[in-house]
């Protein structure tokens, strides 16, 4: 079964058409990347498929359930980490885990849950301070370690790396590789083209709301005869 | 440069989210300046009363000259039934009977008895304006006397002369008989015993709502609504989770100020009236009304504030939408003061009416008089709206328009009516 698959979205806000007709869809087990620039459609068509805005036209399923019908069961099945996300100033790192687990699980299901997001966040001491005390760094990885930590079937990341330094986006790379060989299917967007192509076995080149290529990175560098997936989007959007 | 950083606040300020109450409460506020306008109008008018002598003696001639002179008379007779009706019929504020013996009880150098029977209408402060003017025609009817009395004899008590009649009181009010009261001794009582309860409700619906909208506006600032929405919780179960939240923390905050007021209340506390004398004391069933009343008005005032919390971009602009509510709680709890439901004019009626907060205000007053069906009808108006209010924060947070905001303002309003439509 495909974890996504989504076919003609059409996404308006208004009178402005923000994505026209995409189709894609993602594998189980696999990081597939949305690559493109700022404005591209990136966050609107990930906001779609995890349930926050409505559908204009096209379909999306996700594990099978059809949006916006089956919405309730998609986010049973899905892990949504916002490209802007913040934690509940009040609360400490660990109470935040806590509060997410509990929509998860219970008992030996919750304490494993806050157990792996303790892991991924890798905070030290400092989990048990309060949220508002944390770098951007310490806060993206905590909201790492949330989205993760649930053992989701789709994780739907948002920039994932996004205003981290390298030794954090490496640290967040990592861990996203990793909760792929636990079997987690992946989705996430990108406009640092170079860095997905050390994270993604696939990728969509999305531009103006369209798709203008998609592959593996071999496949899409090959076929515009470029030296990186930088080169590839330029010809591609000729 | 200054100039410059005064027009950047005022364009942030300035939006229609804040000018929009403000017109409200305007219009509503000259609402009720008009009532109180025609109040003032009655009180320059003569009182309407009806009179019945049944002494016809020198005294009570007297009386009665002075009060055709100053009062507007309705009825003059002999049948103190028919004059009751004659009263009621005409709007009149009393009857006022004068017995037999009247004149010889003064000639034996006892005070003159004056019956006097109350048409009460309402128990707000406004309502008992016309009473006033009925208790300055029995000052001149005293004054009248008192002359009278000089000019016949000197010899009689000067404490009798100061004092020439005494009153036996009985109100008529919405169905119930209450002996020994005036009208306005009554209103008094009834206002000072359902002061408390429309300040709670203000204070409960101020500190719950602003708590609840703030926290609309937190999870947009500290972008944690999108996560939110995307958990396995249903968009209910979060509207619902909000709302009971901050009506415990509404609760504790409006208990804690209680506690103070309850206090600064208990100075004024000079009259020791038993109410179960009158009848009007309340039994654990009316507690257990005001109770629910009070519960389900804050659960629709909070409802109410969820569907403009999700109008907040950030914590200041929520700071802005709480005002709509505060204005509401305030004017209800002015208007079920100063008037009572049955004395406003239908506007206004309906308006109270359609306020839910303003149903705890009045349900006090209301139960002292038996009357359950506004209290009843109240809860379940109060219940209907908070459903219909959880309806549409539901549906709104289905909507994209908590995480698009204004942008999508007109196309998210159509498609919420036109989903309403199906
Ligand atoms: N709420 C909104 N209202 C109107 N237009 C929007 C809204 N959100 C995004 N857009 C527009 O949609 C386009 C795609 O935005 P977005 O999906 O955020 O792109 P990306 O994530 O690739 O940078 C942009 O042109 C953006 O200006
Ligand atoms: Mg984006």
């Amino acid at each position: 079964m495909k974890a996504v698959e989504v076919r003609e979205l059409v996404k308006d806000y208004g009178n402005f058409r923000a994505i026209n007709g995409i189709s894609f869809e993602v594998n189980e087990g696999e990081i597939f990347g949305l690559i493109g620039p700022n404005g591209a459609g990136k966050t609107t068509a990930l906001r779609v498929i995890a349930t926050l805005l409505q559908i204009t036209s096209g379909s999306v399923t996700v594990f099978g359930y059809e949006l916006p019908k089956e919405a309730g069961e998609v986010r049973k099945i899905i892990s949504y980490l916002p490209e802007e996300a913040g934690a509940y100033k009040n609360l400490r790192g660990k109470e935040y885990l806590n509060f997410i687990a509990k929509f998860f699980g219970e008992g030996e299901k919750f304490q494993n849950m806050v157990q792996r997001g303790l892991e991924i966040a890798n905070l030290g001491e400092r989990i048990n301070d309060k949220v508002d005390t944390y770098s951007k760094g310490m806060t993206r990885r905590l909201l790492v370690g949330r989205a993760l930590m649930v053992n989701p079937r789709l994780a739907i990341l948002d920039e994932p790396t996004s205003g981290l330094d390298v030794v954090n986006a490496q640290e967040v790379r990592r861990i996203i590789n990793s909760s792929v060989e636990a079997g987690v299917a992946v989705l996430l967007s990108s406009h640092n083209m170079l860095e997905v192509e050390l994270l993604c076995h696939r990728i969509a080149l999305i531009n103006d709301g369209i798709i203008v290529a998609s592959g593996t990175v071999e496949e899409l560098k090959n076929k515009y005869d470029a030296r990186n997936i930088e080169e590839a989007f330029v010809k591609a959007i000729k | 440069m200054i100039g410059n950083i005064i027009k950047k606040e005022f364009k942030e300020l300035f939006v229609l989210s804040t000018i929009l109450p403000i017109v409200v409460i305007a219009v509503v506020f000259g609402l009720v300046g008009q009532t109180i306008g025609n109040v003032g109008e009655t009180m320059k008018e003569k009182p309407v009363i009806g009179i019945v002598d049944m002494d016809n003696g020198d005294f009570s001639d007297t009386a009665m000259s002075v009060l055709i002179e100053k009062a507007e008379v309705i009825y003059d007779g002999n049948d103190a039934e028919e004059g009751l009706e004659e009263v009621r019929e005409e709007n009149g504020v009393a009857l006022l009977v004068i017995p037999e013996n009247f004149s010889q009880n003064l000639y034996a150098n006892h005070p003159g008895e004056i019956e006097i029977y109350w048409i009460m209408r309402g128990a707000g402060i406004m309502d008992s304006i016309s009473s006033g003017a009925v208790e300055g025609l029995i000052q001149a009817v005293n004054q009248g006397i008192s002359t009278k009395l000089i000019q016949e004899d000197s010899s009689f008590d000067p404490a009798l002369v100061l004092a020439p009649t005494q009153r036996v009181e009985t109100t008529f009010f919405k169905g119930k008989e209450i002996e020994g009261l005036s009208s306005s001794q009554l209103g008094n009582m009834l206002s000072s015993q359902s002061i408390a309860i429309p300040i709670v409700v203000m204070m409960l619906i101020i500190m719950a709502g602003a708590s609840v909208i703030s926290s609309m506006g937190m999870e947009k600032e500290n972008k944690t609504l999108e996560t939110l929405l995307t958990l396995p919780v249903r968009r209910s179960h979060i509207v619902i989770g909000k709302i009971v939240g901050s009506a415990l923390v509404g609760m504790i905050m409006a208990a804690i100020y209680m506690i103070g007021f309850s206090r600064y209340m208990s100075s004024f506390q000079i009259s020791d009236i038993n109410l179960a004398d009158f009848g009007l004391a309340l039994g654990m069933q009316d507690y257990l009304l005001i109770g629910i009343s009070l519960f389900v008005a804050l659960l629709a005032g909070l409802s109410l504030c969820i569907v403009l919390g999700t109008f907040a971009k950030n914590y200041r602009s929520a700071q802005t939408l709480i005002f709509p509510i505060t204005a509401l709680a305030m004017i209800s709890m002015f208007i079920t003061m100063f008037k009572d439901f049955d004395t406003i004019p239908a506007v206004l009626r309906i308006l109270v009416f359609a306020t839910p907060f303003s149903h705890p205000m009045m349900a006090v007053r209301a139960l002292m008089l038996d009357n359950y069906s506004l209290v009843i009808g109240g809860i379940a108006y109060t219940a209907i709206f908070t459903a219909i209010m959880i309806a549409v924060a539901v549906r709104i947070f289905n909507s994209d328009r908590l995480l698009t905001g204004s942008v999508q303002k007109r196309v998210a309003l159509g498609k919420l009516l036109w989903g309403f439509r199906r």
